[in-house]
């Protein structure tokens, strides 16, 4: 017995040993790979620490350009003197009726006043170089000041008229004045004039109201970036009325009643290859029905939005049913169980719970219309537009056209001012987005 | 919410369907066409608009091609009063034009754009002849009597007297009218110099004067001329291929490749001894003068000396005007509204 449990203690103790072994075998081919395991984690996290940077970096870029470019489009120079106002050229009869006073010669009073600051010019050819500094506008500013003020007449007003673009880019450090004369817009004469009346403390730089107040215009200094906003709005309006009802809808029906079948199945592709097809495409198809069937207006916002709904259905659709999909069987349960219609356990239970998913998806369609312009290039949104539209029937531009077409134009102003309709753009959009981060965050309900 | 929400999207329809039924009574002037013209046509329409009581023309950029295509596409309220070119109407465009309808057209040519191509001023300035231009973008070039591939990679391979480095120009593509426009002032010009092109039969001369090369010494860099200049401001041995206002408003980073001994300035445009430059026009549809209001004072706006004269302000945004005996045919031709006729094609 005793050589039996000596053998059965020698094999216990030779497995025992022989496990051991092993184990320190296993332990030494994990340990020699450890380090080798741990190198490549490190090597793993470094690569993910690295596209972030990467990402972080170019979106750096992309706002320091664009800001570095753009913040100066926020201020303007302007000339501010006094002018003079006789009341034998503006209202000779002394009755200050508005429709006189609109009428009166507000161009040669302002170049009368600028000529009065520099009275050693005389030839009809420096007279024209002086004049240049004046903006197309800068009439129309005198005669607001007098329409405000018509006590003024027969006296002199200070007023502030616009500068011509390529002075207020001398004004802001663009147009380098130690270069030759032939290698810039203005000439020496015009340099020296402008730098004296800087020197006299008549050129004063003030927030770029015009960017905000006016519509789209030729002449840089009065362009601004309210039509193409307004343009925006309608058709953004346009886009949620249409599509927000039609596509909570389209997901309700689609996840709560539709039969599950081949039919349904082919709607579900169908929606889920819309949301990749290229916008261009749903610009096309506007073009050929609400232009050229039902026709409707070209570059109306109605049609804007008509076109956009089309290209944010499928994306609100897919929300929206994802956020159904999220609430829980056990509440419509619940609430079928106590009795309620199915129609009730949709609108009273299921409903309020996917609200605030299908909303969140419903602001980033937006956005997403928000910023789109190709669409819009077939139906005639691409326009020069000076009116601020009245309605969603009115000719109008969005915000991302209006950057287009201020990108192409030559002048040097509309540079910045390119830059910073990109600022106002991207304003909107992390407002629209921080919106849905938001709502998300206020209503949404974990299980 | 559902019911609601049912109304909301029934309203939206019939509303949709109400507009679509009533007839578009227009009040507004619609341009459409060429975007080189574009910048000197939207000048017109906004002083026109301030100076006047008529509401401000809406100006599309739609292309030449594209603006004949609509311009011609019938008379009515639904398609545009003008369209802009930057090239004269072809005859295939006139055609099309009155038989859907649009018989009588009024030209007004506006003035003149060069094409230029041009470098950075950190750069050497170059001159070249249409020639020496031809045998550095052609696609084939003729080399002793034979068409072959363009071999040359350096500017100093086409010519000793050029500058020894790389050929790389950006222009714009081949949709463009700026592009057209050079091909045929440029490079057929340059193309028609060479004695193997008397050979060639018609198909034959259009394909070997007109082909630009695509092995990357050519670059398109898109309709947008103000990327080409930022590119050039940063690439001093590339040149690019644009209108003449974009040099007229870069004039401290760029300088004009001198072309057959002449340096495109806006005087020698103006007097036609720069060679590369080509007319611009508006034509406007005769049929809806009296239906659109406005439209015979705009165009005897765009006419007028204030506008399209020797110093009026489009001048100012780089438009080159007419030559005066021209001037005073097409103001005329404006005024009097004469409209034009297959023969003056």
């Amino acid at each position: 017995m005793a050589t039996v449990d000596e053998t059965m203690d020698t094999r216990s103790a030779q497995a025992a040993r022989a496990a051991q072994a092993g184990r320190s075998q296993i332990a030494e081919t994990v340990n020699a790979g450890l380090g080798r395991r741990y190198r490549s984690e490190r090597r793993f996290r470094a690569y993910g620490v690295l596209a972030i940077v990467l990402a972080l970096s170019m979106l750096a870029t992309l706002f320091v350009t664009i800001i570095s470019k753009g913040y100066t489009a926020f201020w303007q120079n302007s000339l501010n003197f006094e002018v003079a106002l006789p009341a034998d050229v503006i209202d000779p009869q002394g009755t200050r009726d508005p429709k006189v006073l609109a009428s009166a010669n507000y161009l040669g009073l302002v170049r009368d006043a600028l000529q009065a600051q520099f009275p050693e010019v005389d030839s009809r050819q420096e007279r024209r170089a002086l004049f240049a500094m004046l903006s197309d506008s800068a009439p129309y500013d005198l005669q607001d000041a007098v329409l405000d003020n018509p006590g003024a007449i027969g006296g002199t007003i200070k007023v502030r008229v616009s500068l011509d673009d390529d002075f207020d880019m001398l004004a802001k450090g663009h147009i380098n004045a130690d270069l030759p004369q032939d290698q810039r817009r203005l000439t020496d004469v015009q340099v020296a004039w402008f730098q004296s009346l800087e020197q006299r403390g008549m050129v004063e730089a003030h927030f770029n109201t015009a960017l905000f107040t006016n519509g789209d215009s030729r002449q840089a200094e009065s362009a601004g970036i309210l039509g193409a906003v307004v343009g925006s709005l309608f058709v953004v309006a346009v886009t949620l009325a249409l599509s927000f009802p039609i596509g909570v809808a389209t997901a309700v029906y689609l996840e709560e009643f539709a039969p599950k079948n081949r039919f349904t199945d082919l709607i579900e592709v169908n929606i889920n290859n819309l949301a990749a097809v290229p916008s261009i495409v749903f610009g096309l198809l506007g073009l050929a029905v609400f232009l050229q069937f039902f026709g409707l207006p070209r570059s109306a916002p109605l049609v804007g939005g008509l076109v956009l709904t089309l290209m944010t259905l499928p994306t609100i659709i897919i929300a929206s049913r994802a956020a159904l999909k999220s609430v829980p069987p056990s509440i419509r349960e619940a609430a079928l169980g106590l009795g309620a219609s199915k129609l009730q356990m949709i609108l009273h239970h299921v409903l309020p719970l996917a609200m605030p998913g299908m909303l969140t998806g419903t602001i980033i369609g937006m956005a997403q219309a928000l910023g789109e312009s190709a669409p819009l290039l077939m139906i005639g949104m691409v326009a020069f537009v000076v009116d601020i539209p009245n309605g969603p029937l009115d000719p109008a531009t969005v915000l991302p056209v209006q950057i287009f077409l201020w990108a192409d134009s030559p002048e040097r102003a509309f540079v910045e001012r390119t830059s910073a309709a990109i600022m106002v753009l991207l304003a909107f959009l992390v407002f629209m987005n921080a919106a849905a981060v938001w709502l998300r965050k206020r209503f949404e309900r974990r299980w | 919410m559902l019911k609601k929400t049912l109304a909301l999207a029934a309203v939206a329809s019939v509303a949709t369907v109400a507009i679509a039924g009533a007839a578009q009574a227009r009040d507004q002037i619609r341009i459409v066409g060429s975007s080189t013209v574009y910048p000197f046509t939207t000048v017109v329409a906004e002083n026109f608009g301030r100076g006047t009581g008529f509401k401000t023309p809406i100006i599309e950029s739609t292309g030449t091609g594209g603006g004949f295509k609509l311009f011609c596409a019938g008379v009515g309220t639904d398609h545009p009063d003008f369209t802009n070119a930057s090239r004269p109407i072809k005859k295939s465009e006139f055609e099309t034009c009155a038989k859907n309808g649009v018989a009588e057209i009024v030209e007004l040519r506006i003035g003149y754009d060069g094409l230029v191509m041009s470098n950075s001023k950190q750069a050497e300035p170059m001159t070249a002849t249409r020639a020496q231009i031809f045998l550095a973008l052609a696609k084939e070039i003729p080399v002793d009597g034979k068409w072959v591939a363009n071999p040359n990679k350096k500017w100093s391979d086409v010519d000793a007297s050029l500058p020894a480095i790389d050929i790389e120009v950006l222009g714009p593509p081949p949709t463009s009218g700026t592009r057209d426009s050079f091909v045929e002032l440029a490079l057929e010009v340059g193309c028609e110099t060479f004695p193997e092109v008397k050979a060639l039969d018609k198909a034959g001369h259009k394909e070997k004067c007109q082909s630009i090369r695509e092995d990357g010494a050519f670059v398109e860099a898109g309709e947008n001329d103000n990327l080409i200049v930022q590119k050039l401001d940063a690439n001093p041995k590339a040149f690019g291929i644009f209108g003449f206002s974009f040099l007229d408003q870069n004039g401290d980073k760029l300088q004009g490749v001198n072309v057959e001994g002449v340096t495109p300035t806006f005087e020698t445009i103006a007097s036609g001894e720069y060679p590369v430059s080509r007319p611009l026009q508006i034509y406007a549809k005769k049929a809806h003068i009296g239906v659109i209001p406005g439209m015979k004072e705009f165009l005897a706006e765009y006419a007028s000396d204030k506008a399209m004269g020797a110093n009026g302000y489009l001048t100012d945004k780089g438009l080159v005007p007419l030559p005066a005996d021209q001037a005073v045919k097409y103001r005329k031709n404006a005024v009097e509204l004469v409209t034009m006729s297959a023969g003056d094609i």
